[in-house]
């Protein structure tokens, strides 16, 4: 199974000092949050796009690549890589040129993205939401297996003789994940193609990520890829720790009510109560996030978001330390224990695990 | 005949309302009326002061709490609803508003809907056709010809058939829901998760001609 990280990459004030880092801090910072993962022992680093204030990763594949440069094991992802309003043809280069770069440590994971503005500014409709992530992934797919296409859709130019360069390293796509908190059509999609699925995990009650995981598998199984458990499921996940439990909810408190997405709602004790953030002690959060498999069964991919609500990176790196000293090497252990028969790992490309070379990574080719 | 479901949501916030007398009213009527038909109704109640406080997270975190969510699926399987709200600065509360704000654009399409209001004086009754039914146009429900505004001094007055008193409003607009819930079959509510529409057809509808 893969922990790792994931950031929206917002420039947000820390309530508590009224100071708000400038984008070059904030960039700086997602670079040493990615790097602290792969010191911590953590498996993937995944960063937002945005193409609008207050964020600042508009350009994934540049600080991927930066990252790659300076790494070793890390897997390198998106969370999200807006499907709907970038080329497809241009996310397959810039995702294959990052794939060579980085020997192979990338994946990546398909957004439709929820800024309104983002769609007429990129030339977009946001109504044709759905209808863009299905044809622009149509398109994506097809550049990444056949070296010479031909195709004609409703979105983009029409192509003839296109080839998509570079391809692909040895020939294997970089896996995809479809993300999506509420939308069963992308669920639907995710199982057609025998990819991953992923639930943000963040906004909503549990019922309704199982709602979704469980289509996804049914669907999964229904068009050919294997059985129901062996789909390709990750989940996010909202943590804040320290040793002891008060100290956590008492630090991040004010942090939390003035959060952007959250701040001037529900109290923290709610939010709670109803969705998976856990503010705690690390063994309250490895106790919470081995129960996410109680709701959607054995997955392959826990991401955290850690950087957010304005936390200084000092205290973000803390938390990194925390999950790699007393909370990842718990929740491996665990989750392996009790991990059914037949569940596969996270699909990687051939380069990242040698010994896994035999398994199919692309289940639509196999 | 299968039971039908009449959900009334009511906004009135004091204890005892009387948005909420009116509301019981719409709904006992409106059960006497499809009994006439011999049709079985059950009669459910949403009260949104209960759900104030949940409403407005809802807004800001962008899902329901738990209980909302209950009140929200109640609505979502109505068979026929009794929308009534107190007249705040010449429309429905803000409260009343904020429950149709959270629902499914599509939520109440084809639902037939009974609409009322209370307020101090007689003067406020057009807010129903100037606010409340455009509202409920906008949400493709089927909203009955009568509306019914019950002012403080209508609760003070007799009424007789045909004489347009509450009590006449009231039996009129109930007969009309009554007749609206017995044209069309209980509603069943088709679950996309458990009924997905397959791939392919929805990659081909998305391919229309261009």
């Amino acid at each position: 199974m893969q922990f790792g990280v994931f950031s929206v990459g917002a420039v947000t004030t820390d309530p508590t000092t009224g100071r708000t880092p400038t984008d070059a801090e904030r960039i700086q910072a997602m670079v040493a949050i990615a790097l602290k993962a792969e010191e911590v022992g953590l498996d993937v680093f995944a960063s937002g796009e945005h193409h609008n204030p207050p964020f600042v990763p508009s350009s994934p594949t540049t600080m991927l690549g930066y990252i790659a440069a300076r790494t070793n094991r890390l897997v390198l992802s998106t969370a999200t890589t807006l499907i709907t309003t970038n080329d497809p043809v241009k996310i397959a280069e810039d995702y294959a040129m990052l794939q060579h770069l980085a020997d192979g440590r990338v994946d990546l994971m398909l957004g439709r993205g929820n800024t309104g503005p983002v769609y007429p500014w990129f030339g977009q409709d946001i109504r044709n939401g759905i209808a863009l992530a299905y044809e622009n992934y149509a398109l994506l797919h097809r550049l990444w297996r056949e070296d010479v296409v031909d195709w004609d859709g409703k979105f983009r130019t029409p192509l003839t003789g296109f080839t998509a360069v570079p391809r692909p390293l040895d020939g294997v796509p970089p896996f995809v994940w479809h993300g999506s908190i509420r939308s069963p059509e992308i669920a639907e999609q995710a199982a057609y193609y025998g990819d991953g699925f992923f639930h943000n995990n963040i906004f909503w009650p549990k019922e309704h990520v199982e709602r979704m995981v469980s289509l996804y598998r049914r669907r999964f199984e229904h068009y050919g890829h294997g059985s129901q458990k062996q789909a390709i499921v990750g989940l996010g996940g909202q943590v804040f720790m320290r040793k002891d439990s008060q100290a956590a909810i008492r630090e991040f408190r004010p942090y939390f009510e003035h959060a952007p997405v959250y701040g001037g709602g529900p109290s923290l004790e709610d939010y709670m109560d109803q969705t998976p953030l856990t503010v705690g002690s690390p063994q309250e959060v490895i106790d919470r996030t081995l129960a996410f498999r109680d709701v959607v069964g054995d997955y392959q991919r826990q991401l955290f978001l850690l950087d957010h609500a304005g936390l200084p990176l000092k205290v973000v790196l803390e938390q990194l330390d925390l999950l790699g000293e007393l909370v990842v090497p718990v929740l491996r252990r665990e989750f392996e224990a009790a991990r059914a028969e037949g569940v596969p790992d996270a699909p990687v490309h051939p380069r990242v695990h040698p010994a896994e070379r035999a398994t199919a990574l692309d289940p639509a080719a196999a | 005949m299968a039971e039908r479901a009449i959900v009334v949501v009511t906004a009135g916030l004091n204890q005892p309302s009387a948005t909420r007398l009116l509301a019981d009213r719409l709904g006992a009527a409106v059960e006497r009326h499809l009994g006439e038909r011999d049709l079985d109704a059950r009669v459910e109640v949403v009260e949104l002061r209960e759900h104030a406080v949940d409403l407005a997270n809802h807004l800001v975190t962008g899902f329901p709490s738990r209980s909302l969510q209950a009140a929200i699926d109640k609505v979502l399987g109505a068979d026929a609803l009794i929308a009534v709200s107190p007249i705040f600065s010449a429309s429905y509360s803000g409260l009343f508003k904020l429950f149709f704000d959270v629902l499914e654009r599509d939520a109440l399409a084809g639902t037939p809907v009974l609409i009322a209001a209370t307020g101090g004086t007689a003067r406020h009754s057009l807010a129903l056709e100037h606010a409340f039914r455009p509202l409920f146009a906008y949400l493709n429900a089927a909203v009955t010809p009568t509306a019914v505004f019950a002012a403080s001094e209508d609760w003070g007055r007799a009424g007789v058939p045909a004489d347009g008193s509450l009590v006449e409003r009231i039996d009129r607009a109930a007969r009309e829901l009554a007749a609206a819930v017995a044209g069309v079959q209980p509603s069943r509510s088709s679950d996309t998760f458990e009924n997905p529409v397959p791939f392919e057809d929805l990659l081909g509808s998305r391919h229309t001609p261009h």
